[in-house]
């Protein structure tokens, strides 16, 4: 069987050669064309005069449009329309296109695009989430409200109660790739558009509104991105759509692939967040109710920020049953950049808020902060009903620290019942095994002989919710040829950004019809062979693309028993595939040959594959449903040190075990597990996105944006997969894995705000990113 | 002008502008795909190579070096890294079988880095990966395939063997500091350019060369005499073309802190190309060795046609923007001393490898039966010069040796500076900063543990 091993990435060979393209590596027809945007330098107000003679005379310039030249849909948003692709005269923000140049050279094209004349009257710019809220400056009418249970008289009534406020900043995807799209003009006004794009189906919409044409007339391909992160689920549409109504214009090819300070400064990032919080709670720090407020910045357009928010607010709980909670959220408009999807996709923000509660709590009550976790704990599965009724082959559920009586209540803030809880026993697996005790005692030891050195050991464990919370995208197509030489070509809808999808995916076919992995050709995504495609994101590719190639594959496997079976007079059900062989009534023969046989037999060797996740309905705006088919687990565990002098920080240690159910492949959900932490604690220290007053972005290029460099991973970095089968009825029982491991970071920043802990008896109140400056903060804070 | 090197093992000649980059070249002219762009600027390492010349073979960003820079020397790419028959390279291997890659857009770049670094010698992979970004793995695997391949031969393919060329050439590159200085005084308005480490985002990122701001360069990578570091006996003078990597070799055993913050200063590929001329002579507020050397007591020299003069290197910094060095004069050498055993080098930034500083602190201070005889205490990014502490050194000297003098002094930092507020750091934390590395200097030279780099788990 395929899946399940550690098979290298598809493309390992091709990327340590260099040879695996990208779409800025397409061999160009001659005479193709690049594009680049001319950007606004304010950040609100409106264009007076815009004189572009000195960008039409730059060398090379073949056209120079602004949005008068734009023959149909002047939109690159992927929600309201609110996204003009080239400014209609308005400026939202510091990066803005306004203008697009048509050279021929990338080289010319960027170089003329710096050379526009343009006069604006300014406005003030709605920075701040303090400036928005005075200026009611949000998405939706007012504030999204979830609610369980009587949050004022839980808070009122309990024991002990605490409020604070926590900061954390956006972050940049800074996916190696920039981004870059590729348009080739076809006859009859069609367009085929290579595109680095999560959604490619997003990109063929886009393209068609804006060159008004049916989606027909479109073909998106991608073979593979550079990374993505969410960066390139809607953030790519503008450089798709210039470069078709460019080739459109033209007649010619047209390529355009963001500078990288010009993509630092167009495109949006994840959303910064501030998290109030209000909490009540009992001596052992058990939460009565909580009240949480979210402010989020979305910046300039509405792009993916209500769901983003939403998701948010969906993992403010999140391992912890909360009797009581309301959670308000503020989805503020911004002149800035506009914010967009990111790894977790407003789950992160969400959960560190829960974490931070849970921190505090435990520094208030003097009590261990993974005690306190664990004391508010969802109910495991096999201790609740639903959980024991829907069993299926998972193991290990329940355990010593399961509650004795079980409680009436496990449900979400948002109603929805937590029936496959495993994390008691993943928290005793990763303390126990990784010495949380002793450890602790040890730190507490150093920095008792350490003046100026302080060491911190935090857990976070980590609850996320899986599927897309827009029911209707959870959903996946693929297209299986089998050739008569028994080779098979694979297609679904969802892209490959590095994550090991194809490969994956791959696994699966080769698994249904029992050949080797080298049988299988993964092919490029393309709106022309599965139409209709949800983004790849929300960590569902595999779960879903795997899926509808399981169902394709079987489809095809089945009319070859068929065929096979009928020709050896025997029942198809006993016809079998494996080892690259097809068992037939005690004969074998190889796949190719069952293949051959059915073609000559005039049987279809192709199929389309669909799946939909079962079991999903959720009403976005009462908060209440099943979002989620199930939800992936993890816990980690860091150890970090500080210097009390600078604040110089960094991580020493870090444990993790996580839940990919029956991994597909171990050695790609252990690399997403690693890369996941890795970014996630590169958001919550180094990376600091700064604007200026005027709301320039300053840290607009990697000089001055600091994602985790080689030595910044922890030296002693253990990552274990959990043993154990998904309950939910997935492909081959694995779980999702893109997105879960990003918020294992946590515990990275838990740890820091522990070592400040030690420098005083005040609460540090550390907030994010724990740059060195905020840690020294802390440590003042700390020290009274 | 006409540029003749080695790529991939075959000779080139390329009819270039002086400041067309190795990359675009790679990629436009030569259909090369495979070494990529990634920022543009010599940040993320996406674009290493392997240069060859006489003194060995090194990493380098392609995004940021000129063709001319290129002349006589040998360059492989990640195209001319398996065997010509295909086997891969023992890097290559090691980074599939350890599952170094997912996007695969870094990997080149890093692949390159690894084969020069395994090529020669080196196991520091941390440092030697420095300055290749990563988004994906968050590095373990990588670091898991580069140890492993340590022991792996090195295939013969590999060793590059520079052009040997005539001297006569159309490039704008003196040969020796003579002829540099003539060409100086006949071009006092030229650019110079030795590692293009800086000079290489005036052109991609600022088309410098468009608005004809680099019409009148001189090259020194061929200035041989620049290169030297000469022992005299109680000083070291490193000539202005030494790179910082050659810099960090000769300072490692005599002055191990120094040595430690130029370990940390750009990324390998950088300081492979970077010279400590260039550093010096650009004046700018946050480069990290000229803290260091006002530390030192450092001398610098320059040289204005046949007309030299020293002067400390605290001088030579005026203003933000401004030095001490008239047209046609340049930088020759600086003279440093070979023991300042008190030495300590603080860097601090957002991140500890390859970040520019928000403040680098050099602290020098000299202590007789206790009480404090001399200090040379130099911050970068405090002002708008790399600047030496007055008031803060005079409250030290003739004071004990103790937290009391040192915690009096640190107050008097406030004096010495009024830092500025960036993106790096606000003025409040600089300051703040700055204090704490004065008393992190007096807990180090008292022998605790103070270094966050040294702690282990």
């Amino acid at each position: 069987m395929s899946v399940s091993k550690p098979l290298p990435h598809d493309a390992a060979r091709l990327h340590v050669t260099g040879t695996a393209r990208y779409v800025d590596d397409v061999p160009l027809p001659s005479g193709t064309l690049h594009l680049a945007f001319g950007t606004s330098t304010i950040a609100r107000g409106t264009i007076t005069s815009m004189t572009l003679d000195r960008v039409r005379n730059a060398a090379g310039v073949i056209h120079v449009l602004t949005a008068d030249n734009l023959p149909f849909e002047n939109d690159v948003s992927p929600s309201i329309h609110d996204e003009p692709m080239l400014s209609d005269g308005s400026v939202h923000y510091i990066g803005q296109p306004l203008f697009l140049v048509v050279a021929d050279s990338h080289l010319n094209a960027r170089n003329a695009a710096r050379l526009g004349d343009i006069t604006y009257s300014e406005d003030t710019p709605i920075l701040s989430i303090k400036d928005a809220l005075a200026a009611n400056s949000r998405f939706e009418d007012g504030p999204r409200i979830y609610t369980k249970g009587d949050v004022d008289t839980a808070l009122a009534t309990a024991p002990n109660r605490l409020t604070g406020s926590f900061d954390m900043g956006g972050q940049e995807h800074f996916y190696l790739e920039g981004q870059a799209a590729l348009a080739l003009p076809q006859e009859g006004g069609d367009m085929v558009v290579q595109s680095s794009t999560q959604h490619p189906t997003e990109i063929q919409h886009k393209v068609a509104d804006a060159l008004g044409v049916p989606m027909h007339s479109v073909r998106v391909e991608i073979r593979r991105m550079g990374g993505g992160f969410g960066g390139k689920e809607s953030q790519g549409n503008a450089l798709a759509v210039s470069c078709a109504i460019a080739a459109s214009l033209t007649g010619k090819p047209c390529k355009m692939r963001y500078d990288r300070d010009d993509d630092m400064m167009i495109t949006g990032k994840r959303h910064d967040f501030r998290i109030d919080y209000d909490v009540g709670f009992d001596a052992t720090g058990r939460i009565h109710g909580i009240d949480f407020t979210q402010f989020t910045r979305c910046g300039w357009a509405q792009d993916l920020s209500l769901p983003v928010a939403d998701r948010a607010m969906l993992h403010a709980d999140n391992a912890y049953l909360l009797p009581a909670a309301r959670i308000t959220s503020h989805r503020l408009k911004t002149n800035m950049q506009s914010a967009t999807a990111y790894r977790g996709f407003g789950g992160p923000q969400g959960m560190i808020g829960i974490e931070r509660v849970m921190d505090h709590i435990a520094h208030t009550l003097n009590l261990d902060p993974a005690d306190v976790r664990r004391t508010n704990y969802y109910a495991a599965a096999d201790d609740t009903p639903a959980g024991q009724a829907g069993a299926g082959t998972g193991k290990r559920f329940g355990g010593a620290h399961s509650p004795n009586a079980k409680p009436k209540d496990n449900t979400t803030p948002y109603a929805m019942e937590v029936t496959d809880f495993i994390l008691h026993e993943m928290t005793d697996t990763l303390l126990n095994g990784a010495d949380y005790h002793a450890r602790k005692a040890a730190v507490a030891d150093w920095n008792a002989s350490h003046a100026t050195l302080k060491k911190g050991l935090a857990f976070n464990p980590v609850k996320f919710g899986i599927s897309f919370t827009l029911t209707h995208l959870n959903q996946a197509g693929a297209l299986v040829h089998v050739y008569q030489d028994g080779s098979i070509h694979l297609n679904h809808g969802g892209t490959e950004m590095g994550q090991g999808l194809f490969q994956k995916v791959a696994q699966v076919a080769a698994t249904r019809f029992g050949v080797d992995i080298s049988a299988v050709k993964i092919t490029a995504t393309d709106t022309g062979k599965v139409p209709n495609t949800s983004a790849t994101a929300a960590s569902s590719g595999t779960d879903l693309n795997g899926m509808a190639v399981q169902n394709a594959c079987d489809t095809i496997r089945d009319r070859i028993a068929v065929c096979i079976a009928k020709l050896h007079d025997v029942s198809p059900e006993t016809v079998t595939f494996h080892d690259g062989q097809v068992l037939v009534a005690d004969k074998t023969l190889s796949f190719a040959d069952a293949a051959k046989l059915s073609y000559e037999n005039r049987v279809s060797l192709s199929a389309t594959g669909f799946y939909r996740t079962p079991d999903v309905a959720w009403d976005r705006i009462a908060g209440k449903g099943r979002p989620f088919f199930y939800f992936a687990y993890g816990a980690a565990l860091t150890e970090v040190v500080i210097d009390t002098n600078t604040g110089e920080n960094r991580i020493l240690r870090t444990d993790i075990l996580h839940d990919a159910g029956a991994s597909l492949n171990p050695a790609l959900d252990i690399g997403q597990i690693e890369g996941g932490y890795v970014q996630g604690a590169g958001w919550l220290t180094t990376e600091e996105l700064v604007w200026d007053d005027d709301g320039r972005l300053r840290t607009h290029a990697p000089s001055t944006y600091k994602i985790p460099a080689c030595s910044d991973r922890p030296e002693v970095f253990n990552v274990t997969l959990w043993d154990g089968e998904n309950r939910a009825e997935t492909v081959y029982r694995s779980k999702a894995v893109g997105e879960p491991p990003f918020m294992l970071g946590i515990s990275a920043h838990l740890a820091l705000a522990d070592a400040c802990a030690a420098c005083g008896p005040t609460y540090p109140d550390l907030q994010a990113p724990a740059t060195s400056e905020e840690v020294l903060q802390a440590v003042k804070r700390a020290r009274g | 002008m006409i540029v003749t090197f080695l790529l991939n093992g075959e000779i080139v000649e390329v009819d270039t502008p002086p400041t067309q980059t190795l990359l675009d070249y790679l990629r436009e002219a030569r259909d090369l795909k495979g070494t990529k762009e990634g920022c543009n600027e010599g940040d993320c390492g996406a674009c290493s190579i392997m240069v060859t010349d006489a003194t060995g073979a090194r990493s380098l960003n392609a995004c940021i070096l000129f063709l001319p820079q290129l002349h006589g020397k040998a360059v492989r790419t990640v195209e001319g890294l398996a065997a010509p028959d295909g086997s891969l390279h023992p890097v290559q291997q090691a980074m599939i079988d350890h599952h170094g890659s997912q996007c695969g857009f870094c990997t080149p770049g890093f692949v390159m880095s690894m084969a020069t670094a395994h090529l020669n010698g080196r196991t520091d992979h941390n440092d030697a990966l420095a300055g290749n970004l990563c988004r994906c793995t968050g590095y373990a695997p990588i670091i898991r395939a580069a140890k492993s391949a340590e022991d792996a031969p090195i295939p013969d393919h590999v060793r590059d063997t520079p052009l040997d060329l005539p001297k006569e050439t159309q490039i704008p590159a003196p040969e020796t500091s003579d002829a540099l200085a003539q060409w100086c005084l006949a071009h006092p308005k030229g650019t110079l350019i030795a590692g293009a480490t800086d000079v290489g985002l005036w052109v991609t990122k600022h088309f410098a060369d468009r608005d004809g701001k680099l019409d009148d360069v001189a090259f020194l990578n061929r200035c041989t005499d620049l290169q030297q570091i000469d022992d005299e006996g109680d000083a070291l003078r490193i000539g202005a073309g030494v790179t910082m990597t050659d810099v960090l070799a000769a300072v490692r055993d005599l002055h191990p802190s120094y040595a430690e913050m130029i370990r940390r200063y750009g990324s390998l590929q950088v300081r492979n190309a970077a010279t400590i001329g260039g550093n010096i002579a650009n004046g700018s507020p946050i480069g990290d060795n000229p803290p260091a050397l006002i530390a030192l007591g450092a001398t610098l020299h320059l040289r204005h046609g046949d007309t030299r003069r020293d002067l400390p290197i605290e001088d030579f910094f005026i203003d933000y923007g401004k030095q001490d060095r008239k047209p046609g004069e340049f930088v020759e050498a600086v003279t440093i001393p070979k023991s300042a055993p008190a030495l300590r080098c603080y860097k601090l930034s957002k991140r500890f490898d390859q970040d520019i500083s928000a403040v680098c602190g050099a602290f020098n201070i000299t202590a007789q039966d206790g009480q404090i005889t001399d200090a040379r205490i130099a911050f970068g990014g405090m002002a708008g010069t790399p600047k030496r502490a007055a008031t803060t050194e005079a409250a030290l000297i003739g004071k004990p040796w103790s937290l009391e003098t040192i915690t009096n002094a640190a107050a008097q930092l406030r004096e010495d500076f009024q830092p500025m507020s960036d993106m790096r750091a606000s003025a409040d934390y600089r300051m703040e900063a700055a204090i704490g590395q004065l008393h992190r200097y007096f807990d180090d030279l008292n022998g605790n543990q103070t270094d966050v780099l040294e702690v282990r788990a």
